[in-house]
């Protein structure tokens, strides 16, 4: 923890110097920024949002006691200092928190920002009836008190490493407990006013929010730092698809910052060649993979049998699972798919470097490797099809995914890769709205897994895996009668993983912790749980004449948009 | 005719009941989840948890009754309070949205202006154009006009909106810079220059728009001239000394109305469906995008009142198509 | 509807001509769908014999021969990346454009008309019994406005949940996808047909000929067949026109969702969707689809305008 409060500190006085030219002069001074979102949001209460789009349109107005910067290092917001065991603001048996805020804070109608807002935040997400989507944040908690108005302590119900949960980022903002005060439980999805115009303490107000469509904001007159926001108005718009939305910034100079472009490398260069703007890309946890199914999904099998029962066929086999692994050519789906905003990998948790494992390498295609180690197995084409047997069943994988461009074109070229190690891939697409529904009638969903291989992205949130991890665990596999609910898609099961995850939940010391998660992420790499493809980052674009971006993939990616600027010319 | 009107009206309300109950039907089967777009990061229970507090499935016997009784009592109710002042709908819940947490019919009322100004524009653009093309490609049947027309329209209608939409942003927006590829929703007409901006940016999305209408118009109108140009009463008429203009504007014309009307009379409702596609290429976020982002969140209040009100439109423009061939053709009898 | 008294029939030097034979004259004498006949036929070959021919497969990835341009990119641009091997280019994973054309071809087609006939064989049947009788008028009508009510993207979901396995356990994933595809087009867009045949004869069921007809007690079966269909044939000619467009993009938008052929197979409407994001740097990516999907439209226009010149005898007895 010594390491980290050091770390903390330097980061935060790095991170607060070059902010200096959006201070200079009056707030407002540089009239209005456009963003655009292609996913719309939908509501600006982020406890009741549908999408991370809703809560980064949220984090303009509501904001957390502390949140993580570019680096994924916490920075104090609401407060003077981030509590430490060093400076004693987190108790030595882990189990208490306590946040000073700073004083003087005041909403954006003027009235103080008191602790009793944090406990009402708290009350109002943990409320059973009130479907808080974001109610793992306050998990293990067991009392908010408020010594005084400007205290908050937190108190867990066992020792908790990472104290961090409860209001700290862009999913777990402080809400007015005046505004919210009887929209809690039941209530809360009745309060569309509050819900479209909440009252914040960030540098932005809502003017108008059309739903689905576009909001305007304006600056917070009350905001804390003086001088800013830089610019008067907001206008966020929301719809359409990635290509508009780049073509909006970099081709015609519309808007001035647009979200999440997803789309192939060379499309973004030619954009870019439209001179009006800039890709920027930032890194974060997230893992572009192939989920290998330890189940047989085999449609003969009864609904309550198929991708329940173990042991699929033939993807069990070490040879198999490592053989297609190693007919990737990762460089190349990087390339084709991702460009600036990709990385090879080989992990589960690729960053942050304290729980990547670096057992693996896997940046080189070897299909001759590969068909030897297939070969050596005994797995062999015996009839002469071309494809290869285990045991009598021929190497015929249904490999499903989302339907995006990007990925169609890592099916077809993966499919190509494997079709010259003897595998047969049938390719499938399905709608996202479907696939990534938890609907347990659909046959199409990823949990349900009716298909061999599968292909998607999955990350977490802040900077500690220990929950991520836990999507290995035994019991977190979906099934019929868990209404096919569960993390653990691969339905990946060994006693070994348990046991180093229970572990990791109950080590404190940030490098033993670093060393399990390492272990946790190499037994599933190892035993056929994934194969992992690429290491996505977050790929914006922001207009040549808007100053202060910092894309950050750890919290919002509006999270300093107060230090935004014009760049005059 | 009254009485055939009268029946038809008193008719529709079973039919648009059944309408609706196969509509909800249908989206309770369908396979989804208004939790589809949470981060996966979010774990099972607290999305079952939130499912929970949205009402999500209920059995169908409670949910699409509650839902009746919200449209057809308490959204009317609602109405009169906003516009007497009176509270009748004191703790009556609404139509809420899943999506938004909000009153469907707020949003719907939100997105009316921009779809009627674009997609109703191009309606009219549309009928202005291919009713002309369609008369003189007829009259002049392979003349070089009619085969010119031909063309662009068969084109026209070969060529998918996602498609030509990003061409004409491509050439408009990008090359040329003359119009904004990206509709302002927020934007109010009120002098001369916000009408003029208005315009700008409606021209694109009404071109791709009124593309697609008027190739279809003009065919199903040079068609049906044809078909009536050889009649018999064709040459009567004209043995008559009528001028050729009468003949042709006002004889042939009249009769070859039928298939247009009906035409028009399916696509009035779709004025207000919205053009799914092209109000997403252009950002105009009207009542097709509204459509269709509820369908793909699962959005289930949304969906089902949105085609909803699009089965009433249906249903009274069909009538209203019915009771214009009657005054079209007398001989045309339903009683 | 009486056949002119033909002079031929009466000299006996001259060969007895059958009816079909003076469609095929008048058909014949039709520059325009002559032309097109021809244009539809080549199209036909080429998607059925051109795979054969051409022999690469167009699922082949070649990334080293990624974003060649087409052969004639030359003339302007000597420094564009072309080649004999791909004369019409590659995609961005190096897939030949021209293999795919050929094959995206078969199934744009196939679906295409297959759908077509579908739904104007539907909406035909549906318009013309409600129009003419009139117990089945309400029944019939209300049943097009519940179709034209229903929302499209649900519908199709719940098809392929209900039948996507049951249709490819029995006629195997391809032929499964394809007449569920096919059904879904059909079944989704007879409508329009359907309400502008039925106007059409509630119009002329009133006419005098028909009257006629009925005094001499043709019957129902034949009154339809002899006397109605031939005269709404243009409309239908047009929904029919208009209903290929319709059903080869339909087929696309279904490929998106997840139920369409699998995502490497090539359609028409898959390439040109595909493309769209690289059209300023890949022109001929958007341009061939586009334009195969158009030409086959416009020749079947033209061929349906010189069918029912042909097939009406007031016309061909000019």
């Amino acid at each position: 923890m010594k390491l980290m409060t050091a770390l903390l500190g330097a980061a935060a006085a790095v991170a607060m110097t070059p902010m200096a030219m959006a201070a200079d002069g009056e707030r407002g001074r540089d009239g209005e920024v456009k963003i655009i979102y292609w996913q719309a949001p939908s509501i600006l209460n982020t406890y009741l949002s549908g999408g991370t789009k809703d809560s980064e349109a949220a984090s303009l107005v509501i904001e957390p006691l502390a949140r993580y910067d570019t680096e994924g290092v916490l920075v104090p917001y609401l407060v003077d200092e981030v509590p430490t065991v060093a400076n004693g603001g987190v108790s030595e048996d882990l189990t208490q928190i306590t946040w000073k805020i700073t004083p003087g804070l005041v909403w954006s109608d003027g009235t103080a920002f008191t602790s009793a807002d944090a406990k009402f935040t708290y009350e109002y997400c943990t409320h059973p009836e009130g479907g808080c989507a974001y109610a793992t944040k306050y998990e293990g908690v067991k009392s908010v008190e408020t010594p005084d108005d400007l205290t908050v302590v937190v108190t867990f119900d066992k020792p908790t490493p990472n104290p961090y949960g409860p209001f700290v980022g862009s999913e777990a903002p402080i809400l007015q407990a005046a505004q919210f005060a009887d929209c809690i439980g039941p209530k809360a999805p009745e309060c569309t006013e509050e819900n479209f115009n909440p009252i914040g303490t960030g540098p932005f107000t809502v003017t108008e929010f059309k739903p689905n469509d576009v909001i305007t904001f304006a600056a917070n007159e009350n905001y804390r730092e003086a001088g800013k926001p830089a610019f008067a108005k907001v206008t966020f718009k929301g719809g359409g698809d990635a290509t508009a939305a780049g073509r909006a910034v970099m081709e015609t100079g519309e808007f001035d910052y647009a979200w999440n472009l997803q789309l192939a490398p060379d499309v973004i260069a030619k954009m870019e060649e439209g001179g009006k703007g800039t890709p920027v890309a930032g890194f974060g946890p997230l893992v572009e993979r192939i989920m290998l199914n330890n189940t047989n999904p085999d449609p003969a099998l009864g609904p309550d049998e198929r991708s329940v029962i173990k042991p699929h066929p033939f993807l069990g086999d070490p040879a198999v699972y490592k053989a297609m692994s190693l007919a990737i050519d990762r460089p190349l789906l990087v390339e084709v798919g991702y460009g600036q905003a990709g990385k090879v990998t080989c992990n589960w948790v690729p960053v942050p470097a304290n729980y990547a494992s670096t057992t693996f390498t896997c940046d080189t295609q070897d299909i001759a490797g590969a068909n030897k180690m297939l070969d050596d197995a005994g797995i062999v084409d015996t009839d002469g099809d071309g494809v290869r047997e285990k045991d009598g069943v021929p190497l015929k994988v249904l490999y499903q995914t989302s339907t995006n461009a990007v990925r169609q074109d890592f099916q077809a070229l993966i499919k190509q890769w494997w079709s010259e190690i003897g595998i047969e891939a049938e390719l499938r697409n399905i709608d996202a709205s479907v696939f990534f529904g938890g609907d347990p009638g659909s046959p199409d969903t990823f949990q349900k897994f009716y298909a061999d291989v599968e292909m998607y992205a999955n990350t977490f949130n802040g900077t500690d895996p220990q929950s991520y991890l836990g999507n290995g665990l035994c019991d977190k596999a979906p099934s019929p009668a868990t209404q096919w609910q569960g993390e653990n898609v691969s339905r990946f099961c060994m006693e070994e993983f348990d046991a180093i995850h229970a572990e990791l939940a109950n080590t404190a010391d940030i490098a033993k912790r670093g060393e399990l998660a390492a272990k946790l992420n190499d037994l599933m790499i190892e035993n056929g749980g994934m194969i992992p493809l690429v290491h996505r980052g977050r790929l914006s674009a922001h207009a040549n004449s808007l100053g202060g971006v910092a894309l950050n993939v750890w919290d919002s990616e509006l999270w300093n948009i107060a230090d935004w600027y014009r760049i005059s010319n | 005719m009254l009485t055939y009107t009268i029946r038809r009206l008193i008719l529709s309300v079973p039919t648009l009941l059944f309408i609706s109950l196969v509509i909800y039907l249908l989206l309770e089967l369908a396979p989804g989840d208004p939790m589809a777009q949470v981060p996966l990061t979010v774990p099972p229970e607290v999305k079952e948890k939130m499912r929970e507090a949205l009402g999500v499935g209920q059995p169908w016997y409670i949910a699409f009754p509650k839902w009746l009784y919200q449209f057809f009592v308490v959204e009317p109710m609602y109405l009169i309070d906003a516009i007497f002042g009176t509270t009748m709908t004191e703790g009556e819940q609404r139509v809420i949205s899943w999506q938004t947490r909000s009153p469907v019919m707020d949003i719907v009322v939100q997105r009316l202006p921009q779809t009627l100004w674009v997609v109703g524009v191009a309606y009219v653009v549309a009928i202005a154009i291919a009713l002309p093309i369609g008369i003189y490609s007829a009259y002049r049947q392979y003349s070089w006009f009619d085969n010119a027309g031909t063309f662009v329209t068969m084109v026209g209608f070969s060529v998918p909106p996602f498609f030509s939409g990003v061409v004409v942003i491509v050439v408009f927006s990008v090359w040329l810079g003359w119009f904004p590829s990206i509709y302002d929703t927020t934007h109010e007409v009120d002098d001369w220059d916000s009408f003029v901006k208005q315009l700008k940016q409606m021209v694109m999305p009404v071109m791709v728009l009124a593309l697609q209408i008027t190739s279809q118009l003009s065919r199903f109108m040079r068609a049906s001239m044809l078909d009536n140009l050889n009649q018999d009463y064709v040459r009567t008429a004209r043995a008559k000394g009528l001028g050729e203009k009468t003949v042709v504007m006002v004889h042939v014309l009249r009769n070859s109305l039928i298939p247009v009307v009906t035409v028009i009379a399916i696509g009035i409702p779709s004025i207000f469906g919205g053009a799914i596609i092209t109000e997403q290429v252009f950002k105009v976020n009207g009542i097709g995008q509204l459509l269709i982002t509820a369908i793909q969140a699962n959005d289930l209040p949304m969906v089902q009142t949105l085609t909803f009100i699009f089965a009433v439109l249906i249903v009274l423009f069909n009538l209203i198509a019915d009771i214009l061939y009657g005054i079209l053709d007398p001989r045309i009898r339903y009683d | 509807m009486t056949e002119p008294l033909s002079m031929d029939a009466v000299e006996p030097t001259a060969p007895p001509k059958s009816q079909w034979a003076d469609v095929w004259a008048q058909f014949k004498a039709h520059r325009g769908a002559m032309i097109a006949s021809a244009l539809l036929a080549v199209i036909v070959a080429a998607v059925l014999i051109g795979p054969w021919l051409w022999g690469i497969d167009p699922t082949k990835l070649d990334i080293r021969a990624k974003d060649m341009r087409p052969i004639f990119t030359v003339l302007w641009d000597g420094d564009a990346k072309v080649g004999w091997n791909h004369p019409l280019g590659t995609d961005n994973l190096g897939r030949d454009l021209l293999a795919r054309l050929l094959s995206g071809g078969q199934i744009s087609l196939a679906v295409g008309m297959a759908a077509m006939v579908l739904s104007v064989v539907l909406g035909t049947l549906i318009g013309v019994l409600a129009g003419y009788f009139k117990f089945l008028d309400g029944i019939l009508m209300r049943l097009t406005d519940l179709f034209l009510a229903l929302p499209l993207l649900p519908l199709l979901l719940v098809a392929v949940l209900l039948f996507r396995d049951r249709l490819s356990a029995t006629f195997g994933p391809e032929g499964g996808t394809f007449i569920l595809i096919v059904t879904l087009v059909g079944v989704t867009s007879w409508m329009q047909t359907a309400r502008i045949v039925r106007g059409d004869v509630l119009a002329l069921k009133e006419r005098e000929f028909i009257l006629a007809a009925r005094s001499i007690g043709t019957s129902p079966a034949k009154m339809i067949t002899r006397h109605l269909l031939p005269n709404v044939m243009s409309p239908i000619m047009v929904s029919a026109t208009l209903g290929i467009a319709t059903a080869i993009i339909t087929e696309s938008a279904l490929s998106f969702l997840g139920f369409g052929f699998p995502p490497d197979f090539p359609t028409w409407g898959k390439l040109l969707f595909d493309s769209v994001d690289r059209m300023e740097l890949y022109p001929e990516r958007v341009i061939w689809p586009g334009l195969m999907i158009s030409l086959t439209v416009l020749s079947v226009n033209y061929v349906g305008d010189g069918l029912r010149d042909a097939l009406d005898p007031r016309i061909r007895g000019r």
